[in-house]
């Protein structure tokens, strides 16, 4: 157990290529905290940073109180959860899970202890002698897992461990990686380039652009409060309408904002609303229906029950309190 | 697979035709004559012929030089195995771990494959060469005599370095596409579980390797026993004394300088059986995947 400190943590590779700069993060003990961005944000490499794995070019990363850059991944006292398992092909699953006790030179006792401790937690009891390469998934997912509980160690690092799987799947690994760090309280960095699994799974978000940091914070805050266009448009599903205030120069703080953010779900149908807007194409979820169309030559989505009347034109009003301002440089909020 | 269902009889077997003919001219009929003639004896001028069932391979059996040739290919193989697969492991380990400039490596280190086993065995005749080469002056310097003409363990060893050094390219390419087929994960996630460099090479590299391992082991055998004659034929041509002289330089030495047709016959026979031995284990084995 363990807080974790990045302080102005970068990565720069021979060649001059930047791939993560000025990245600052206090961890406290026990948080699930999810790095989330694009692909090439830079997430990966400040895992493996903190791993270890790639060498920490700028800044210092500190867990517990110590500072960890000069020191081998085996001594930070870390386990990893690789995004393809990584598990030993070759080795029983028991072996997988019992490696790096071994390595360790934990008594014979003990290992059998933790390994059957694990075993018990992830339902993965039957499997134990079984290869990898018999396993589904999902079990493999486990063994996965297992591999880092076994070691307690002072932090979980997962990296991107659910892509490999189908989408239902997913759903309910997401649920029991949760439950999982519930009651271990085990400090977790998770990376993923999914904004749902990283809404469901933190404690706090760190939402990674361009190797810096674009926002921390709650998932809640995050969704309501954006601090960019970028988060904006990247947390949230479907994606927040970023309109140029320009085209819609009726509504509050258009005047002194670049640009005006409306989440979907947040406009409603009303014969006297402000915006209009020329319907496009309707997508239908079952519960809802999604509406694309256009209002003052911007694209603009929304969000309605499914029996809300439909005609080619409509008129919009949006929810009190819920327009996003932001400035037209950079993209960064206006309170 | 697509089946193709011909109308016409004859054209499949018109299409069939080159390479069955190529089959059986240059393999089989061969073979076949080979079979025949280790069963028969001929006269010494040729004249006469006959039949005299297994004697000659009863002879083999009897003669201590062929003993003496078995034993000492069983010795060569082994050797330019050893020394070949180590080093072409050792040097594979070492590029896999280069991040820069890994293919010019690669490509430098696959060049001694280009080169012919007879050139190559002139090439390392001549470093080893005891009046003009640079290994026996070196070997000097340290109180070494280097004479591969008068001493049976240099000649052996001399036709042990030009065999091995040839197909270091060989194994040099197949471990590093073994190297690079096992995921970087692998060993990061045994770094993370506390392993050392040399332990992650044992405990994961080495296995996950080992299919190409196996594979390897019977192509290089293989090679040892049947591709290695134009080395010992450009270098020591068999001696001193029988001490390099392997089952099939002794095959072509026997039939084609000594002309005794049925021992020569007899001896390819065996080395038939053993090609045919070494391909049952290649497919039997190398097909199911050692190991995991």
């Amino acid at each position: 157990m363990a807080s974790i400190t990045l302080d102005n943590v970068g990565k720069v590779y021979p060649g001059g290529t930047r791939a993560v700069g000025g990245v600052s993060i206090d961890i406290a003990d026990g948080e699930f905290i999810v790095l989330v961005g694009p692909s090439g944000c830079g997430k990966s490499t400040l895992l493996r940073m903190i791993a270890g794995l790639e060498s920490i070019s700028e800044g210092t990363v500190r867990i517990g109180d110590r500072a960890v850059n000069d020191i081998e991944p085996a001594d930070r006292d870390i386990a990893m959860v690789f995004q393809n398992y990584a598990l030993y092909p070759h080795m029983s699953v028991r072996q997988n899970l019992a490696y790096g006790l071994k390595n360790r030179r934990t008594p014979k006792a003990e290992i059998d202890r933790r390994v059957a401790e694990a075993a018990e937690i992830l339902q993965i009891g039957p499997f134990l002698d079984r290869k990898p390469r018999a396993l589904s998934g999902g079990q493999r997912q486990r063994v996965a897992m297992g591999r880092a509980i076994v070691r307690e160690p002072a932090a979980f690092l997962f990296d991107e461990p659910l892509s490999n799987l189908d989408a239902k799947l997913r759903v309910t690994m997401r649920l029991e990686i949760k439950e999982l760090q519930r009651r271990l309280r085990t400090t977790s960095i998770y990376v993923t380039h999914d904004q749902l699994e990283a809404m469901t799974l933190a404690d706090r978000l760190v939402v990674l652009n361009g190797g810096r940091i674009e926002q921390i914070g709650t998932p809640l805050e995050v969704y309501r409060k954006p601090a960019s266009t970028f988060v904006a448009g990247f947390i949230g599903s479907p994606a927040m309408n970023l309109i140029p205030a320009r085209a819609v120069p009726q509504l509050p703080g258009s005047a002194h904002a670049g640009i005006i953010g409306i989440r979907p779900e947040d406009l409603t149908i009303a014969p006297d609303g402000p915006i209009a807007m020329d319907v496009l194409a309707v997508e239908e979820l079952g519960a809802q229906r999604l509406v694309h169309g256009q209002t003052g030559g911007e694209r603009l989505t929304v969000t309605m029950p499914s029996d809300a009347p439909l005609s080619d034109s409509l008129r919009l009003a949006f929810r009190p309190g819920s327009l996003h301002l932001f400035q037209a440089e950079g993209g960064r909020r206006i309170e | 697979m697509k089946r193709t269902i011909f109308r016409n009889q004859l054209l499949p077997w018109l299409l069939l035709a080159p390479q069955l003919a190529i089959t059986f001219i240059f393999f089989l009929w061969p073979a076949a004559q080979a079979i025949r003639q280790s069963f028969l004896r001929q006269d010494a001028f040729g004249i006469s012929t006959q039949f005299v069932g297994l004697s000659n391979f009863k002879a083999l059996w009897n003669s201590p030089e062929y003993l003496n040739s078995l034993q000492v290919t069983a010795v060569f193989a082994v050797l330019v195995t050893v020394l070949s697969m180590g080093f072409s492991l050792l040097l594979a380990v070492a590029v896999d771990r280069t991040i820069r400039s890994s293919s010019l490596y690669t490509t430098l280190l696959v060049w001694p494959y280009a080169v012919a086993p007879a050139v190559a065995g002139i090439l390392w005749w001549f470093i080893f060469n005891p009046t003009i080469g640079i290994m026996p002056y070196v070997l000097d310097v340290v109180g070494y005599d280097w004479n591969h003409i008068s001493s049976k363990t240099d000649a052996l060893a001399l036709v042990v370095i030009a065999s091995a050094w040839k197909q270091i390219s060989y194994n040099f390419l197949f471990f590093v596409a073994g190297l690079q087929s096992i995921p970087a994960s692998l060993r990061e996630a045994a770094a993370i579980d506390g392993a050392g460099p040399v332990r992650r090479f044992f405990d994961i590299t080495l296995p996950l390797l080992s299919p190409t391992t196996f594979f390897l082991l019977v192509v290089n055998i293989v090679y040892a026993m049947f591709d290695t004659f134009a080395v010992i034929d450009a270098t020591t041509e068999g001696g001193p004394a029988q001490a390099t002289n392997i089952l099939v330089y002794k095959v072509y030495f026997d039939g084609f300088v000594g002309q005794n047709m049925g021992s020569s016959a007899a001896q390819s026979v065996v080395l038939m059986g053993i090609v045919i031995l070494l391909t049952v284990i290649q497919f039997r084995y190398v097909e199911k995947k050692v190991a995991y």
